[in-house]
C-alpha cells in the first residue's frame, strides 16, 4: 500500500525485520510489520538480555517510553512496550512482552537509569511487578492510592473522591456519589452487534423465554365438568335467514333480517338533543308520539 | 557590657545531619506543582525525589472513552505552554493508522503553526528561566510576544490557548489572507526588535552566566541513556532534531538549521532555545512564502466532515456530518508510535486500535518525564538555588508531564 499520510519518515525498514529476528533468535516468540512498524514480541524472561542486544550491537541507543496495555481477554492480560530508538541509523523500534498481575518482568533498569520512572509509572496504572526495580513505589497516583487505574476493569469515575470538609478543617476522602450515570456511549447498531437488552426492551427478552409450565393444561370433557349433553338441536339452526341471496345471516357478511315477533320489546332510547328544529329524531317512544316533548316546544 | 562570642553548634564531637527540605508543590520556581524532597547537605544537593503526579487527571484513560476526534482537545491540556504541538502527534498517529492524505495547504498551515507555537513556548520558558535566576525585564518583553502568539492563535481558531485546530485530515478551518500578512509584518519587525532587545539583556548578562554555565552539565553518553530529547540533547553537543531526521508534514522542504550546544550546561540549553526561536522564524517566513492555494483538509468524507453550506444541499454531506460528529469515524486495527519534535522535546503517541470509533489505548510519551528523572542525577553536589535554574532549562510542564 502507498504511503500518502505525512508522519515522521524514518530510515526504511527493509531486511530491518529479519536481520533483528536473526540476532535475537530463540528470544522472538513473534514478529511483525504493520503500519510501518516493526513490532517484536520476546520472551518475558529475557526481555532484558534481547534489549541489551538491541542496544549494543545494534544502535538502538534510546528507550524513549515504556507503555503498558490491558486485554482483559488474554491469559497474560498486560502487554508491556518498550519503545527504542536509535539516532544513528534513524530508526524506530517496538519491543513487547506480555504479562499478567502475577509474573514478573525483568527491569531494564540495568540498561538505561531512565526505565525506572517509566517501569514506576506502569506499575502503578496496570499493576505489572518489574523484578529488580529498586525503587518500584507509585508515581502519578494520590498518595495512598489503592489499585491500578488504567486496568479496563478500573471505573472511569474510580472509587473515592475527595473535597475539603469545612467541619474538619481538612481533605476528606469519600465514595463517589453521581448525581447523575456517568454517559457511557455505545456506538455499535442494534441491528449489527449489540449484546445487551437496550433500554425499555426488557420484558422483549423475558417473553422469548417463557417460564416453564408446572401442570399442563388441558381441555375439560363432560365426564369432568358434569356437563349434559347439548339442550337443543335448534341451537345449531342459523339464526335467520339472509336479508338478500348470496350470504347466509349467522355466517358472516350478512346481515340478520328483522323478525316481527308481536310483542311488545323495549325499544331505544329517548333522544338527548333539545334541538326544537331538528324534530323528532328516532326511537320507537318518538314514532309512537308517547314520549315527552321537547322542552319549549 | 562585654561582647560575647557565639558557641559554634559543632565544636565537640556532634555530627551534623543532613536535612530533607520540600521544594514546592507550592513554589513559583518549581514551574506548577512538583513536589521535590531535597536532601541536603548544608546548602549542597546530596539526592533530590522528585513527586510528580499532583496533576494527574487521567488523560490517557479518558481518551480510552471518547472518540477519536473527541479525544483531540485532552491534547491541548497537557502542555499548555505549546498546545499545537501537541495535537500534531496525535492527528499525525491517526493518520498514519488512516493512511490518510493531508493536503499540501494543510501540511504547509500546520508546520507555520507548529513552529509559532515552539516560539510561544520559548518565549515562556526563557523568560521564567531568566526570572528563576533573578532577572525581571526580560520575562515582560517576552510576555509581550507571547501575547501576540496567542492573539494569531485566536485569529486562526478562536482559541487563545486550547485551539483544537489541527485535525485528522488537515486543519479545523482556512486562515484569512490578513492573517497570514500580519503574521509576516510581526515576523519582519515586532518579533525581532522585541526579542533580540530582551535577549540583549541576558545573553551576556555577568550574574546570568554565574547561575548558568557549568550548571547541570551532562555528558553525550549519559544525554542518551537518560532518554533526553529536543534542547537537551542537542546542548549535549548531539545534532539530533526530529524535524530533520525523521520529517514529517512539508518540514522535508524547510531550509533551517539545528543549534547545538557545546558545553552541554544549562546555558547551552538557553541558548540552543535562543537560537531555535530564531530558527522558527526562519521557518514561518519560509511557509508563508510557499503556502499554495487549496483546501486545508482531506476531502475524504468518511473522515473529515463537510462544511456546511455544502450540507445544505447535499443530503449525502448531511448524512456524513451527523454519522462523523455522532459515531465518529472507524480507524483501522493496529498501532503505531508517532513522535514530534514539540518544543520541549520528543513528544509522542502510542495508538493502539481495536478498529471501532475509540482508541483502545493512547498512550502519551510526556518528553519532561524522562528530563525530570534526570533531576537528581543533574544537580547532585550542586548548590540549593541551582536547582531552580536547572528546572528552568529542563523547560517542565506539569500538564504534559502528569497528564
Amino acid at each position: 500500500m502507498p504511503v500518502l499520510h505525512s508522519a515522521p519518515k524514518i530510515s526504511s525498514n527493509v531486511g530491518v525485520l529479519d536481520t533483528l529476528a536473526a540476532a535475537l533468535g530463540s528470544k522472538v516468540v513473534a514478529s511483525k510489520e504493520e503500519h510501518g512498524e516493526i513490532v517484536l514480541t520476546v520472551a518475558r524472561d529475557e526481555i532484558e538480555e534481547a534489549l541489551r542486544i538491541l542496544r549494543d550491537d545494534h544502535q538502538y541507543q534510546q528507550l524513549m517510553e515504556i507503555a503498558g496495555v490491558d486485554y482483559p481477554s488474554r491469559p497474560e492480560r498486560f502487554e508491556v512496550v518498550y519503545m527504542l530508538l536509535s539516532v544513528t541509523k534513524n530508526h524506530r523500534l517496538l519491543v513487547k512482552v506480555a504479562a499478567s498481575e502475577t509474573t514478573p518482568v525483568p527491569t531494564v533498569t540495568t540498561l538505561w537509569p531512565n526505565a525506572g520512572w517509566l517501569e514506576r509509572e506502569v506499575f502503578d496504572l496496570y499493576g505489572v511487578i518489574f523484578a529488580g526495580n529498586p525503587d518500584l513505589r507509585r508515581i502519578l497516583t494520590d498518595y495512598g492510592f489503592e489499585g491500578h487505574p488504567f486496568r479496563k476493569d478500573f471505573p472511569l469515575t474510580g472509587y473515592t473522591e475527595l473535597r475539603y470538609s469545612e467541619e474538619d478543617k481538612r481533605v476528606v476522602y469519600e465514595p463517589v456519589r453521581l448525581s447523575q450515570d456517568l454517559r457511557s456511549f455505545d456506538f455499535m447498531s442494534p441491528w449489527e452487534g449489540a449484546d445487551y437488552v437496550l433500554p425499555g426492551d426488557e420484558k422483549a427478552a423475558e417473553a422469548a423465554t417463557p417460564p416453564p409450565v408446572v401442570e399442563k393444561k388441558v381441555t375439560d370433557t363432560k365426564a369432568d365438568t358434569g356437563a349434559g349433553e347439548k339442550a337443543n338441536d335448534k341451537a345449531a339452526e342459523k339464526v335467520a335467514p339472509a336479508a338478500s341471496t348470496g350470504t347466509v345471516a349467522g355466517e358472516g357478511q350478512g346481515d340478520p333480517a328483522p323478525v316481527t315477533t308481536g310483542k311488545n320489546e323495549p325499544g331505544a332510547p329517548d333522544p338527548t338533543g333539545s334541538r326544537p328544529d331538528r324534530g323528532a329524531t328516532g326511537g320507537a317512544a318518538a314514532k309512537e308520539g308517547t314520549g315527552p316533548a321537547p322542552e319549549g316546544s | 557590657m562585654s561582647m560575647q562570642l557565639e558557641q559554634s553548634p559543632t565544636t565537640g564531637d556532634e555530627v551534623i545531619t543532613n536535612y530533607t527540605i520540600n521544594f514546592g508543590p507550592q513554589h513559583p520556581a518549581a514551574h506548577g506543582v512538583l513536589r521535590m524532597v531535597m536532601e541536603l547537605d548544608g546548602e549542597i544537593i546530596e539526592r533530590i525525589d522528585p513527586h510528580v503526579g499532583l496533576l494527574h487527571r487521567g488523560t490517557e484513560k479518558l481518551i480510552e472513552h471518547k472518540t477519536y476526534l473527541q479525544a483531540l482537545p485532552y491534547f491541548d491540556r497537557l502542555d499548555y505552554c505549546s498546545p499545537m504541538a501537541m495535537e500534531h502527534s496525535y492527528v499525525l498517529a491517526v493518520e498514519k493508522l488512516l493512511n490518510l492524505e493531508v493536503p499540501l495547504r494543510a501540511q504547509y498551515l500546520r508546520v507555520l503553526f507548529a513552529e509559532l507555537t515552539r516560539i510561544k513556548n520559548h518565549m515562556l520558558n526563557m523568560g521564567s528561566h531568566v526570572m528563576d535566576v533573578g532577572a525581571m525585564t526580560p520575562n515582560l518583553w517576552l510576555f509581550e510576544l507571547r501575547e501576540d502568539c496567542m492573539n494569531f492563535y485566536e485569529r486562526a481558531s478562536g482559541a487563545r490557548m486550547h485551539a483544537a485546530w489541527f485535525r485528522p485530515g488537515g486543519v479545523h478551518q482556512d486562515v484569512s489572507l490578513k492573517l497570514l500578512a500580519d503574521i509576516g509584518d510581526w515576523l519582519d519587525t515586532r518579533l525581532p526588535r522585541l526579542f533580540e532587545d530582551a535577549m540583549s539583556l541576558v545573553v551576556d548578562n555577568r550574574i546570568f552566566k554565574q547561575r548558568n554555565v557549568d550548571i547541570a552539565k551532562v555528558s553525550k553518553q549519559d544525554a542518551l541513556a537518560w532518554g533526553f530529547s529536543g534542547p537537551m540533547i542537542r546542548a549535549a553537543g548531539i545534532p539530533w532534531d526530529l524535524r530533520k531526521a525523521q520529517p514529517y508534514d512539508v518540514y522535508d522542504r524547510m531550509d533551517f538549521e539545528i543549534p547545538v550546544g557545546t558545553n552541554s550546561d544549562c546555558y547551552d540549553r538557553f541558548m540552543v532555545r535562543v537560537e531555535e526561536v530564531r530558527q522558527s522564524a526562519r521557518i514561518m517566513k519560509q511557509c508563508l512564502a510557499e503556502m499554495p492555494e487549496g483546501p486545508v483538509a482531506s476531502t475524504d468524507r468518511k473522515v473529515v466532515p463537510p462544511k456546511r453550506a455544502e450540507m445544505k444541499s447535499s443530503m449525502e454531506s448531511l448524512i456524513h456530518h451527523f454519522k462523523l460528529y455522532t459515531e465518529g469515524f472507524h480507524v483501522p486495527a493496529g498501532e503505531v508510535y508517532v513522535a514530534t519534535e514539540s518544543p520541549k522535546g520528543e513528544f509522542g503517541v502510542y495508538l493502539v486500535s481495536d478498529g471501532s470509533n475509540k482508541p483502545y489505548r493512547c498512550k502519551i510519551r510526556p518528553t519532561a518525564f524522562s528530563h525530570l528523572q534526570a533531576m537528581d542525577f543533574m544537580s547532585k553536589g550542586h548548590m540549593l538555588p541551582d536547582a531552580t535554574a536547572i528546572l528552568g532549562a529542563i523547560d517542565v510542564v506539569f500538564g504534559e508531564c502528569d497528564r
